[in-house]
């Protein structure tokens, strides 16, 4: 029994319960992928059935931010690039909670580069989810760390000079233990890749496509996109690190040629999540710490305690 | 000045150990019934360069480092470079000598090994030792060491020749010895102890008058640093989870405090940057641990942008920053008190943090308790700024005054009976920004309470944390956030101000400074006043929300005050006189940049300087501004 009610509550959830009851409609432009993210998101959690008050939803800055202003449940909305860092503390503080971190590929791939690459490598037991676009959007089109070579924008007039980043292969260099892209015209198959994850425990990183229609016109919709699990041109084992490396170098290729591939790409169940490891040696309580705080009967602990080595 | 007092001096290089030697010797100077007080100086470097730890004991409590110093122990330096003809850095293996005799005082005494150290090299040794009535005792401490046990052992060899020196009892250093040690690594030492003891007793003819001097406690003392302060204040007011990244000074807090959490149940992450760092203070807080993190300048400039984040979210926080010389690296192992304005306005829009500087370690640990009961209660970052002096500052403190009962609170959080009954829109949505608050501060909710979800959000938002621009809005929430400030303000008044007076109620000149400096200040206020002047100093511990009718009052009593504070430009004095406006025209400052801390005579003469109207400046390492006549 956790000392929060809301969580383990044992019930169905329905996915409605994720929609705002004021102001449920999203400000996204007409056509925009990230209702796809949204969708995939509310359907997921009623897979699970995961209840609003215990699921928290951190999110960085653009479009894809606000993702936590129309999902219905604990949200953190925090600042350029953060997600990451604010999450995994979060679920440190309390593993109980269902964690999803969210944001743009500028968000994780460019400013949070960083937190992306340390957070995959400590393995934190939650989601994240990297809407990617190709584009900023929210400033009007500038190139972006996933935008193509050759991208023009107001900041790039001869074209991006830049050969866009890996995300699937870097999750993977990183520590990820869960790797997979999905795309937003593809809602089924981003539901049960989002339920996956949730279920996963490890860094689950999901690179998801995310058509821009106002500021990445000339990029396609995504469409058509190809499961490399149910297509018979593809033929790896999501287990093995090295096959895995070379789909995804395939897939990151592909993108930029005209062929979306999507899907699994890496899973190791194997790897003990950074929470599992931290218990390990004696560094995360059994029991969540912020429980601990609303305990009445709790110990607590006090420096007069450990003065002997200052006699 | 008067011999009453040891100011004993180890100096060697860094890496040889000279950092655990004088922290034995200072507690079996504690232990002998003496009040310490201990100062350290290093370089930016892990082997060699020159270093060395002050310790002053004396029968009466100790403020200050001094002035100067009376007992010399030159080690050698193991790891001193062999400069070419006029390096920069000058002969670094003779520095343990030659570094230290600026400082020495009239009539003081060396011990110096002569097995590393050749006096030949030492510019003008013999006259200056002759010029000051110096009294030197040549010891091969090495030669001792290798005899006995092994060469790094010399250090032992030179807490046994001080010791004979001050015809102090060996009994206490090996009572510390035995705790630290054992095996034949504590026999060792023993021996050379013993052995250096004894060879000085009966080799040596004292011509130095210096004893050690006798003492004693009315109770159990513990010695304590500033770090420690900060750690056990944040421990006992229900801390269990610390994220940073290791900087000087900074580290040693966080060092502490990942030592003592995992024992005590609680988290410590060293994380990939000082961005992250925050952001995950921010994040264990937001879901209900009582959270902390912290900085030097340059990894406190990574965490404004988080900062800011905490205020618009009002995630209860508290960081502390450590400060060093600046800007950019500066001088990474030296104390200045630059980062005032850096700490009180860094991160966009108005700022609203609440902003402590403690003086010594008791006070590191009262206002940093402190710092956690209002970040809890008013939702609000706490900034605990402190400095390199300080951080490793060791004073001993009564053990009893840790006797107290630790406090978990979490402050204005609701549990989930109450949250049952608290506002929620017409949805559900919990009402975690409401606008109607007595000292705004809005309840929270945490996430995994039924019905509490809300979003947090650095954009403006409304009552449910929902983004909105809506003008009113803004005003509403902005006012109410504010008003948190003038609340606390008022709330600090009425339990009692956290800052320290020191000198008589009628004193007609007055010094105010804040932080480390404080014990110092105490020290000259004293000696002004034994030497006929009515001086009173006032140290300012809360910075923001700034105590302003404390500050009138103060100055109201005086005819001027001497802002003491070490940085270039006078930020404490800037930040008083924008706050004051009339009354503002009664500080002069009297700064010092030179990566040492203010020394009680310097304070002096500044004083002495001013109530003589004097246009001179007191030394050329310290500067008084404006200048008289400007």
């Amino acid at each position: 029994m956790s000392t929060f009610s809301a969580i383990g509550e044992q019930r169905e959830v329905d996915r409605n319960e994720f929609t705002p009851g004021i102001e449920p409609q999203p400000t996204w432009c007409p056509g925009c992928g990230d209702f796809g993210v949204l969708k995939a998101l509310k359907g997921a959690m009623a897979d699970v059935d995961r209840n609003p008050d215990e699921v928290l939803l951190v999110t960085g800055i653009g479009c894809s931010g606000k993702l936590s202003s129309y999902f219905n449940s604990y949200g953190f909305h925090s600042i350029h690039g953060r997600s990451l860092p604010v999450a995994r503390a979060a679920k440190l503080a309390n593993p109980e909670l269902e964690v999803v971190a969210a944001g743009g590929d500028g968000d994780g791939y460019g400013i949070g580069g960083n937190h992306f690459m340390h957070s995959a490598r400590e393995n934190h037991d939650i989601v994240y989810i990297v809407f990617n676009n190709e584009v900023f959007g929210l400033t009007k089109g500038q190139a972006s760390p996933t935008s193509p070579k050759g991208h023009k924008s107001k900041t790039q007039p001869k074209g991006n000079a830049k050969d866009p980043v890996r995300p699937l292969s870097m999750a993977l260099a990183a520590g990820a233990s869960y790797v997979a892209r999905t795309a937003a015209v593809n809602p089924n198959q981003a539901q049960e890749i989002l339920v996956e994850a949730i279920e996963h425990d490890g860094f689950a990183h999901i690179d998801f496509l995310t058509q821009c229609p106002t500021w990445n016109k000339d990029a396609r919709q995504y469409v058509p996109y190809v499961d490399v699990q149910d297509s018979e041109d593809y033929d790896f084992d999501v287990t093995d690190r090295r096959e895995a490396a070379e789909m995804m170098h395939e897939t990151e290729e592909a993108l930029y040629e005209g062929t979306v591939l999507t899907g699994r790409y890496y899973r190791d169940e194997n790897r003990k999540s950074y929470q599992q490891e931290k218990r390990a040696i004696g560094e995360l309580p059994e029991t969540p710490l912020a429980g601990r705080y609303f305990d009445e009967g709790a110990e607590w602990e006090r420096s007069y305690d450990f003065l002997d080595r200052h006699r | 000045m008067t011999d009453d007092e040891l100011i004993w001096r180890i100096a060697g290089g860094s890496g040889d150990g000279v950092d655990s030697t004088s922290q034995n010797f200072t507690k079996a100077l504690m232990r002998s019934g003496l009040d310490v007080f201990t100062h350290r100086h290093y370089p930016s470097r892990i082997r060699g360069g020159h270093t060395y730890v002050e310790i002053r004991a004396a029968d009466h409590p100790v403020k200050s480092r001094g002035d100067g110093y009376n007992f010399l122990l030159a080690l050698g330096d193991s790891f001193a470079r062999n400069p070419q003809d006029e390096a920069y850095y000058g002969v670094e293996e003779i520095k343990p000598l030659s570094e230290n005799l600026d400082d020495l005082r009239e009539g003081g005494v060396i011990i110096y090994d002569e097995g590393l150290l050749d006096i030949e090299e030492v510019e003008d040794f013999d006259e200056r030792v002759e010029a000051h009535d110096w009294h030197v005792y040549p010891l091969d401490l090495r030669g001792l060491a290798k005899e006995h046990g092994r060469e790094v052992m010399r250090n032992t060899a030179g807490v046994g020749a001080t010791a004979a020196l001050l015809e102090m009892d060996l009994d206490r250093i090996e009572e510390l010895m035995e705790d630290a040690m054992s095996g034949e690594v504590l026999e060792q030492n023993l021996t050379i102890l013993r052995e250096s003891y004894e060879t000085v007793t009966e080799e040596y003819e004292f011509t130095h008058d210096l004893r050690i001097p006798e003492g004693e406690h009315d109770e159990e003392q513990v010695l304590i640093s500033g770090s420690h302060g900060i750690a056990y204040g944040a421990i006992d007011e229900g801390c269990r989870f610390i994220a940073g990244y290791p900087m000087t000074p900074w580290t040693d807090v966080f060092t502490i405090m990942s030592q003592n959490l995992p024992e005590i149940g609680g988290i410590h992450e060293q994380v990939e940057d000082e961005i992250a760092a925050a952001a995950l203070a921010i994040g264990a807080s937001h879901a209900g641990a009582k959270a902390m993190s912290g900085s030097s300048g340059g990894g406190f400039a990574l965490m404004s942008e988080p900062l800011g984040l905490a205020e618009i979210t009002e995630t209860p926080l508290v960081l502390v920053e450590a400060t060093r010389a600046g800007p950019s690296t500066g001088m990474p192992t030296k104390p200045e008190q630059g980062d005032i304005e850096h700490v009180l306005f860094t991160s966009q829009g108005d700022s609203n943090r609440v902003v402590f500087a403690p003086g010594d370690p008791a006070e590191c640990y009262e206002v940093t308790r402190r710092a956690f009961q209002i970040a809890w209660d008013y939702q609000i970052p706490t900034i605990v700024v402190y400095d390199q002096k300080l951080s490793g500052e060791y004073r001993n403190v009564p053990a009893s005054f840790f006797d107290r009962e630790p406090n978990p609170s979490l402050g204005a959080t609701l549990t989930e009976e109450e949250l049952a009954d608290a506002p929620h829109d017409p949805t559900g949505t919990f009402s975690r920004y409401r606008y109607d608050t007595e000292n705004g501060v809005s309840p929270r909710s945490v996430p995994g309470q039924k019905d509490g979800h809300f979003l947090a959000s650095g954009n403006e938002h409304n009552e449910q944390g929902h983004i909105s621009e809506d003008p009113t809005n803004r005003v509403l929430q902005m006012d109410r956030r504010q008003q948190k400030l003038a609340s606390i303000r008022t709330d600090l008044d009425e339990e009692g101000s956290l800052q320290t007076y020191y000198g008589p109620d009628d004193a007609d000149y007055g010094i105010i400074t804040f932080g480390s400096q404080q014990g110092t200040v105490e020290e000259a206020v004293e000696r002004l006043n034994e030497g006929g002047q009515a001086v009173r100093a006032l140290s300012v511990t809360e910075l923001e929300p700034l105590p302003e009718t404390e500050i009138v009052e103060f100055l109201d009593g005086v005819d001027e005050a001497l802002v003491v504070e070490m940085n270039a430009t006078g930020q404490l004095r800037g930040h008083i006189q924008r706050h004051l406006g009339t009354g503002g025209e009664k500080l002069t400052s009297l700064l010092k940049y030179n990566g040492n801390p203010f020394e009680p005579h310097e304070i002096v003469e500044g004083v002495e300087l001013r109530l003589t109207g004097s246009a001179d400046q007191p030394t050329a390492q310290t500067r008084i501004e404006p200048a008289a006549g400007d």
